[in-house]
């Protein structure tokens, strides 16, 4: 009975503080991915042919996280794993931890004109709790582009 | 030390090829550090503690990779590409590899 009230609140609180953490994390990647909307990031594998001759600078950027989903969620995508279908509450860990990987690369060279062949990597790091993957490490990285005004 | 992404370098011409470089490194977090992303695993949100690890560990990949190139008289490195895997339990291996250049 006290095993199972623990584990209530501890779902209790994945849903209320994780739920919150969230929505933080949200709001400041929303604010600041408007601060740095300006640097145009691509995946193309070369620098724009016109501006070949005034690239100063080419250099490697970087910007990783490491992000945990929380009790709440991780019930809910075990509930899912029964019916099956799309697995909605890992999908905002993703999301979350991308984003703010690539504003972390970008923010490393805030005054790059722009970053070229921008990649993603996600890692899942395992964390005890049987098979199921609760955090996950995502890794952007690019090149920065400085030019000649 | 030139280090990019990219195929090859904007406006620089490639004088020699070195074949590949790389580095890499497995660190492990400190006792507190597992114990507190234990209890970060009930709220949710990010795990600082790991991301400076697997940071600093980035960090020391791309180092070894350049002193690998530097000993083979190289200026550059091109196509750099990273690679995680948790090899074990609050241990992981950060891996970095690309091709060492000589350019002008």
């Amino acid at each position: 009975m006290i095993e199972l009230l623990f584990v209530v609140l501890l779902v209790a609180c994945g849903y209320f503080i994780g739920g919150n953490i969230e929505r933080e994390h949200y709001r400041s990647i929303a604010k600041r991915e408007e601060s740095t909307v300006h640097i145009p990031t691509s995946s193309r594998k070369t620098v724009e042919s016109e501006d070949e001759a005034r690239v100063v600078e080419a250099t490697l950027a970087y910007g990783s996280v490491v992000i945990s989903i929380d009790r709440f969620k991780r019930l809910l995508a075990g509930l899912r794993n029964i019916f099956g279908g799309e697995v909605s509450s890992y999908a905002s860990l993703i999301d979350r931890a991308r984003r703010e990987a690539f504003l972390r690369m970008k923010e490393s060279h805030p005054k790059a004109d722009y970053f070229v062949n921008c990649r993603l990597e996600t890692a899942a790091l395992s964390n005890g709790q049987g098979k199921q993957v609760g955090t996950v490490e995502v890794l952007a990285y690019g090149t920065a582009i400085y030019l000649s005004k | 030390m030139i280090i990019t992404n990219l195929e090859a370098i904007p406006g620089k011409t490639i004088e020699e090829h070195y074949g590949i470089v790389q580095g890499s490194t497995i660190r492990a977090k400190h006792v507190g550090r597992d114990m507190m992303a234990s209890l970060k695993n009930i709220f949710g949100g990010e795990l600082r503690g790991y991301t400076e690890l697997l940071v600093e560990s980035r960090e020391e990949a791309l180092f070894r990779m350049k002193e690998q190139a530097r000993e083979m008289g190289a200026n550059a490195i091109v196509n750099v590409r990273f690679s995680t895997s948790s090899v074990a339990q609050g241990a992981a291996e950060i891996l970095a590899y690309g091709t060492a250049l000589k350019v002008s």
